[in-house]
């Protein structure tokens, strides 16, 4: 089976580490993951908010070209793209005078033998994942899925819309422990970033808010949307919600990098906003001052990972 | 075969068009309210996605569709899909507001309150235009000379350029002709740059 790799504009720029862990991890695991050749932006939310021909032509021209490539299979991390790749496919292959119209436009002709792999399905496919964990993740995380990765579920078709569980099991079997929350897969903001920054701050600290006060360690997420907002914009969301939040967010194959003993600057960990050096000090070995708690006042209990969270009523 | 199916349903209003564009039917809502109830930016929103849909079912009165085409409420739309998910009656109300934008675009109808996220849209795809993928410094530059923002995250860039997420040059597609070819035959043809 052969698995091409379409990486996005994000993940060469803003999301770099993203794809930096990710090349690691798949190093590290011995597999290979070929760029789809000449590929271009899938038009993100952009295109299908101005145009609907041009958002399905553009992902349309993306999978041709893994197509010709002879990948069966394409893998795309960033959960935007995998959305606009899923809904593409999904739309051509439902209406056969849609699909020779677009195939116009892209001036090939597209059959949608190429299928569509997020982040997750792709490691859970890997059978001896777990065997190779050298450094068990053993930290309390708030598994972050956002919007795209699991909905609309008639498209994606892919664990369940609201409260999935698929990245859930990936920590556990890195050696974490997934905490129950109720902001799994609400939405960050995502594409307000820059045009409605303040929107950005107010729905991201919520989500913050949750993990924090749910004893979360970090918040694990598989969308540089995602880490734009809840990273980049920690700034925004402190001065928003006028209180600070410590807790590092990072992508989902930084966490498994780091379980297979990779070092932290090869999976660039050393590109975030938010420091995540605690979740480097060995889970064991942690002092008072290692794990991300909801603020000071927290008196006993904070240095151990398996102590009780810290409440905020 | 939607597309080939539905074209005689169309009628001549808004909620005809919709049905037409995106094989969903505005009827059938029965106006419980759950995309209201979940949908993150219902309170920013001057209707929320219920009563959009009600503007449309009203079809007999043009004035509704367009106080649904002039709205804050189709720009403000997350794509989130957490309407279409609790929908009863699993009715796509992420492709409608795609309907919308598109025909509220095209009529010269945008409220003037989204004119900011427009700009955004319309930045990040000038820069997929000219070089197939998204060039994000040259985008933000376009997004500030569009919406006049100019100094908006002036600290952010060179945080981004230290930690190495900032490229200074562009990357780009080596077929770039086709992608005009693409863009001159979609965007492009239906409207003119403002």
């Amino acid at each position: 089976m052969k698995t091409g790799f379409y990486p996005g504009c994000s993940m060469k720029g803003s999301a770099r580490e993203y794809s930096e862990s990710l090349l690691a991890v798949a190093k590290a695991l011995g597999r290979e993951l070929p760029e789809v050749p000449d590929w271009n932006c899938c038009g993100a939310t952009a295109a299908h908010n101005l145009d609907r021909d041009l958002a399905l032509a553009l992902p349309a021209r993306i999978l041709a070209a893994a197509e010709k490539e002879g990948m069966e299979e394409v893998l795309v991390p960033c959960a935007a793209c995998y959305s606009r790749l899923s809904v593409t496919r999904h739309e051509l292959l439902e209406d056969e005078a849609l699909r020779q119209r677009i195939s116009g436009l892209v001036e090939t002709d597209y059959r949608g033998t190429a299928k569509v792999l997020n982040i997750i399905e792709w490691l859970a496919a890997i059978p001896d994942l777990e065997s190779r964990i050298k450094r068990p993740f053993a930290r309390k995380v708030a598994c972050y899925y956002g919007c795209l990765l699991v909905r609309p579920a008639g498209i994606v078709n892919f664990d369940r819309p609201e409260e999935p569980q698929s990245m859930d099991r990936l920590m556990k079997l890195i050696g974490a422990q997934p905490i129950d929350w109720a902001f799994k897969t609400e939405c960050c903001g995502a594409g307000f970033s820059i045009s409605r920054t303040d929107l950005v701050a107010k729905l991201s600290g919520l989500i913050l808010e949750d993990a924090v006060s749910r004893g979360a360690e970090a918040v694990v997420v598989a969308c540089p949307m995602c880490h734009l907002n809840l990273d980049m914009r920690r700034p925004n969301i402190e001065k928003r919600a006028g209180k600070k939040f410590p807790i590092p967010v990072v992508y989902i194959t930084q966490a498994v990098g780091l379980a297979l003993g990779l070092a932290p600057k090869k999976l660039g960990l050393q590109r975030h906003k938010v420091s995540p050096s605690a979740l480097l000090v060995p889970a064991s070995a942690k002092s008072a001052a290692g794990p991300q708690t909801a603020s000071g006042d927290s008196p006993a209990g904070a240095g151990s990972p398996t102590a009780t969270a810290p409440k905020v009523n | 075969m939607r597309s080939e199916k539905l074209a005689h349903a169309a009628g001549n209003s808004l909620a005809g068009r919709v049905l037409e564009k995106t094989g969903v039917d505005v009827a059938r809502c029965y106006q419980c309210g759950k995309c209201s109830a979940g949908c993150p930016l219902a309170s920013e929103m001057d209707f929320p996605p219920s009563q959009i849909m009600h503007l449309l079912q009203l079809r007999e009165f043009p004035e509704f569709a367009e106080l649904a085409l002039r709205s804050h409420t189709i720009w403000l739309c997350l794509t989130c899909e957490i309407c279409y998910c609790r929908c009863p009656m699993e009715l796509d109300i992420p492709a409608i507001m795609d309907t919308l934008r598109h025909e509220s675009l095209a009529r010269k109808m945008v409220n003037p309150k989204a004119k900011d996220i427009l700009s955004f849209h319309r930045a990040f795809l000038d820069s997929v235009r000219y070089t197939g993928r998204l060039f994000e410094m040259g985008q933000v530059v376009d997004y500030k000379l569009r919406s006049g923002h100019f100094l908006q995250d002036m600290l952010q860039a060179p945080w981004m350029f230290l930690v190495g997420k900032l490229h200074l040059l562009p990357e780009r597609v080596r077929d770039r002709r086709m992608l005009k070819r693409m863009f001159a035959r979609t965007l492009k043809a239906k409207e003119s740059r403002p």
